[in-house]
């Protein structure tokens, strides 16, 4: 197959890639641009652990054709912290030991990202709602639910 | 020492690896690319017993991208051995099948091709003759006359000293029995569990110039994949540059040796970096799990609460093949009958073989599944003769100074103590004969001992 090229924002900066016309925006990310904080638990949409952002909303992007992406804008972990800088979110799952092995860490942020993005003051239980297609096997969730509801806390008292 | 002393105790202590997990910097296996990088994908069993006849590999072989395909021919020692160091024989696995396939998605050969979607294509493409035999898939059924013996030495259990099951034996059980106020029995199963991590099984391993390997592994047990990989490779151990560290969560399922020997050879046989993740569906239905139990309790018990025999039968499914279920059945048979102190115990634990998927390692394997059966039964009996839950353990808890049936003196008994907390932390006052009650005192349980 002949590849193409597609061009997006990723985490603020254009960028152009040449792809398979098959190709998820997963493979895009890991394997062409080798961004890999995005993870790959299952490869067909059942565990939360690629999910990015496509404008705003939060996208699983193994099930996403790059080719797709063309013209979108999109955000992964790396996107919105790092080390020194850590986002808000990524401080709290930090302090409230919300990441075990890890491996679903980047998706269960992203997701929540895209939550607080949109309504900033939610419930427990819309928090929950909220990460239902994001599986961890190794926390029992509730200090993923506590590291959210801290900075949803942070939030209303800034 | 005291707590004060450690200093650390009582304190959070912030994880050394977290920010790299938050901020997405910690690398993992999958994470790993090199220049150059080969891919493999497992030709296996689509059934789960039968005789190899034949294993055509060459349209495979010549599907344009495929660089090499990995036979049971290619593996200098191909047995997975991975209690061999502690005595668990004989060697009943191989690496790749050749002779038999013994259960559904057994690994058979290996594609390794430029990219991961040729070598899945390609994998499509080794036509396998197979002459498919009934399988045995009920523990039950295999350790009965009528099963076909799926094992070469002639049943379908690991002989345990020449047994075919593993015997505990202390005091009398069946004079014991007479004697009981109540005999009280019952039936104790679970299936098998997969761990099902985030993270599937990937191996990646890139050739050195000075001839080393350097592997990177999701292993749960680095030195020990070391100790197996250079058995199954017949080369010496420095030779394998292993880097592990990170896992995606393991749980038991990682430690089985089952990636790094099959990438290892086909980087040998390249001479290319080569890697191999598995698939979630190969995880889930082709990884070792738990084993399913079945457990049978008969109990003699007095009036008094005081348990004076316990009669335990179980069956433990190891699947295809050993990997840790031997070694787990020898854990098992020592905590069927509990931190309790029965003067009279029978076990008989078998580790069974069906056609099924290979059972190993699972957080506390073989103690877990006992653990769940003998608080479950001392429900029962609780029960049964009309003494409430706190008591009938209180009465029964070992004490320090007592023989176990393992033949082990127990030394530092805290049962008692951790019972006593318990019901203080939920706010349920014991009545005061159990409060008084320690672990170095002997009258609670009517004072036998062993
Ligand atoms: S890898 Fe995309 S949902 Fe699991
Ligand atoms: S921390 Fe391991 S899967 Fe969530």
């Amino acid at each position: 197959m002949e590849s193409i090229t597609v061009t997006f924002k990723l985490n603020g900066k254009t960028t152009a890639v040449a792809i398979e016309p098959l190709e998820s925006l997963r493979t895009v990310l890991r394997e062409h641009l080798h961004l890999h904080a995005t993870k790959a638990g299952c490869g067909q949409g059942g565990c939360g652990s690629c999910t990015v952002l496509v404008n705003g909303e939060p996208v699983l992007s193994c099930l996403m054709l790059a080719a797709l992406a063309d013209g979108q804008e999109i955000t992964t972990l790396e996107g919105i912290g790092t080390p020194q800088h850590m986002h808000p979110l990524q401080a709290a799952f930090f302090d409230r030991f919300a990441a075990q092995c890890g491996y679903c860490s980047p998706g269960m942020i992203m997701a929540a990202k895209a939550l607080l993005d949109k309504n900033p003051h939610p419930n427990r239980a819309e928090i929950a709602e909220a990460l239902a297609g994001n599986l961890c096997r190794c926390t029992g969730y509730v200090t993923i639910l506590d590291a959210i509801e801290d900075v949803v806390t942070q939030m209303q008292e800034a | 020492m005291g707590v004060k002393q450690l200093g650390i105790v009582g304190q959070s202590v912030k994880r050394r690896d977290g920010i790299g997990h938050v901020t997405g910097q910690t690398q993992y296996v999958d994470d790993v690319f090199y220049t150059g990088m080969l891919w493999l994908k497992m030709v296996r069993s689509p059934i789960s017993r039968g005789i190899i006849h034949g294993i055509d590999t060459s349209k495979a072989e010549a599907f344009p991208g495929v660089v090499t395909v990995v036979t049971a021919k290619d593996v200098p020692n191909n047995w997975y051995t991975i209690l061999c160091l502690i005595g668990v024989e004989p060697n009943d696995e191989p690496v790749l099948a050749h002779e038999e396939v013994m259960y559904f998605g057994e690994p058979i050969c290996a594609i390794v091709a430029e990219t991961e979607a040729i070598a899945a294509e390609a994998a499509g493409l080794v036509k396998l003759d197979i002459e498919e035999l009934p399988p045995v898939l009920d523990m039950e059924f295999a350790i009965s006359p009528d099963a076909p013996a799926i094992k070469k030495w002639g049943n379908n259990t690991f002989m345990y000293d020449g047994y075919n099951h593993r015997k505990l034996r202390f005091g009398d059980f069946e004079k014991a029995i007479q004697q009981a106020d109540h005999v009280i029995e019952g039936d104790y199963s679970l299936s098998p569990i997969e761990h099902a991590p985030i993270e599937t099984h990937c191996c990646v391993v890139k050739p050195e110039p000075d001839g080393r390997l350097t592997v990177h592994s999701n292993t749960q047990a680095l030195y020990f994949t070391m100790d197996n990989t250079a058995i199954i490779l017949q080369v010496p151990s420095q030779r394998l540059h292993m880097i592990g560290g990170t896992v995606g969560g393991g749980f038991g399922g990682k430690v089985d040796v089952i990636t790094e020997p099959i990438t290892c050879i086909a980087a040998m046989k390249t001479g290319r970096p080569v890697k191999w993740r598995w698939t979630r569906e190969e995880e889930m239905r082709k990884s070792s799990t738990r084993a399913g139990v079945k457990m049978h309790y008969t109990d003699g018990v007095m009036k008094d609460g005081r348990i004076i025999a316990r009669k335990v039968r179980s069956l433990e499914d190891s699947g295809a093949y050993h990997r840790h279920s031997p070694y787990g059945v020898q854990k098992h048979m020592a905590n069927l009958p509990g931190p309790y102190t029965i003067p009279n115990v029978w076990v008989d634990a078998y580790c069974v073989y069906t056609n099924r998927q290979p059972s190993s390692a699972m957080r506390g394997f073989g103690v877990t599944e006992a653990t769940f059966a003998v608080e479950c039964q001392m429900e029962r009996i609780a029960r049964t003769i009309g003494m409430d839950s706190w008591e009938i353990r209180l009465i029964n808890a070992y004490r320090n100074g007592q023989m176990r049936p393992v033949r082990k003196v127990v030394e530092d008994a805290t049962l008692i103590e951790t019972i006593q907390a318990a019901a203080e932390l939920i706010g349920y006052e014991l009545p005061a004969h159990l409060k008084a009650m320690s672990s170095d005192d002997y009258a609670g349980n009517g004072g036998h001992h062993g």
